[in-house]
């Protein structure tokens, strides 16, 4: 059967993808962000997982004004990295894992998680970045270690969906998951964040003590991360820091009790807070 | 419709779904950007590039004038407002600095040393006793 062995929250910050794609990661500026992810680039190579279910949020790259999905499954062959509009990021096409992605898509609505299903779908930094950060540099004509299943979740359209609900997705897709019959080291990884505001006069907002009870939650205590209210993510991470209810999704399809294996925090990444955790379930 | 009660955190547009809806245009024209074609068009002529998206005279000033802020108080979203700054070569940190009213130097001060802090800025009552 099919088996999800390790979460990972991750930040997406784009020049994180852009440092690494300008060959920087060494100057000053970028080096304690790198030595961070070290060990977990290690982790990934000893863990190989089959299959990376990957949370992540849109930015208008995909999916402008015109259509908001809350929840969206990448059910493609494949999926292109996009044109931001500086060019796509230098990195390899993304493969699906389509048999998989459609088995959770018919699982998880019938459990009730009405979701949008994308056969189509070019994938930006929010997806690209925690790749690269995992996974080390790949280049355009090389290929990702393994098979991705994108779950784009809008965060930029107020409301996100509640973290209980992506609490309660993650809980449905481990169902999903775990009455699939092949045998797969299936990883999944919530990606965003931590505290940003990229907007208007309290633009730079960072809020480190509250990011670093926000990594506690997520490891030892996710029912009470899970009760977190958008007027507290707002208020004290910042109007983008919203965007870390995407982890709830990745820590509901983990165990309740789960072995922390790393952590890493590191202010600033450009406007943002960069946080990092891998959680390994007990079997 | 309940109050709401995001509206209280200060220097802070939460782009909800009213927002969303006055300024569906405008965000659509920022998006549009996206595409070199579409980047020579506004370059040609942003009168008449301008005038292809159906958005208010006040977002069509706030434009013409680069008034970041006025743009999100408009129902620009920063995602797309800043494919317009990326438009004029402004890079996001820049923006980010304008936004918030500090020379770009002192903004990089301010991330390098920790970013903006909480403490103060999490109420509007506490900006007006400022």
């Amino acid at each position: 059967m099919a088996k999800i062995t390790a979460g990972v929250g991750c930040s997406h910050v784009p020049a994180i993808g852009i440092a690494m794609d300008q060959k920087i990661t060494n100057q000053e500026y970028w080096k304690p962000v790198f030595e961070g992810f070290e060990f977990s680039r290690q982790w990934m190579k000893e863990n190989s997982p089959d299959i990376i279910f990957l949370v992540y949020n849109d930015h208008c790259t995909a999916f402008d004004a015109s259509c908001i999905p809350t929840f969206a499954l990448g059910c493609a062959a494949e999926f292109k990295p996009a044109d931001e509009g500086w060019g796509p990021r230098p990195v390899p096409v993304v493969k699906g894992h389509q048999q998989l992605a459609s088995h959770i898509a018919q699982s998880v609505i019938l459990d009730e998680f009405d979701l949008t299903i994308m056969n189509e779908m070019e994938v930006d930094h929010g997806l690209t970045v925690p790749l690269s950060i995992m996974c080390g540099d790949h280049g355009r004509d090389d290929s990702w270690p393994c098979p991705v299943i994108p779950l784009a979740v809008n965060v930029v359209q107020y409301p996100p969906p509640t973290g209980n609900r992506c609490y309660q997705l993650g809980k449905a897709i481990r169902r999903a998951i775990d009455s699939y019959d092949e045998d797969l080291n299936v990883m999944i990884f919530g990606t965003g964040g931590m505290s940003h505001q990229l907007q208007a006069e309290r633009a730079g907002l960072i809020n480190a003590e509250w990011d670093k009870r926000f990594l506690n939650m997520i490891a030892n205590d996710p029912d009470g991360a899970s009760k977190i209210q958008h007027l507290e993510y707002i208020r004290e991470a910042g109007s983008e820091g919203i965007e870390m209810v995407m982890w709830l999704v990745m820590r509901g399809a983990l165990d309740d009790k789960v072995t922390e294996v790393h952590r890493h925090y590191h202010v600033p990444a450009s406007n943002t807070a960069v946080g990092h955790i891998i959680l390994e379930n007990r079997e | 419709m309940a109050e709401k009660d995001y509206e209280d955190i200060p220097g802070t547009y939460v782009f909800d779904a009213d927002r969303a809806r006055v300024g569906y245009h405008l965000n659509q024209f920022c998006i549009s950007l996206q595409t070199e074609k579409n980047r020579g068009a506004l370059r040609d002529d942003p009168e008449a590039y301008m005038a292809t998206f159906p958005m208010t005279e006040p977002q069509r000033q706030a434009i013409r004038e680069r008034a970041w802020n006025r743009l999100l108080e408009l129902g620009g979203n920063i995602y797309y407002t800043s494919k317009l700054a990326a438009f004029d070569g402004i890079v996001f940190q820049d923006l980010a600095a304008e936004m918030s009213g500090v020379s770009r130097d002192d903004y990089r001060k301010m991330m390098l040393e920790g970013g903006r802090s909480i403490e103060g800025n999490r109420s509007k009552s506490e900006w007006k006793a400022k």
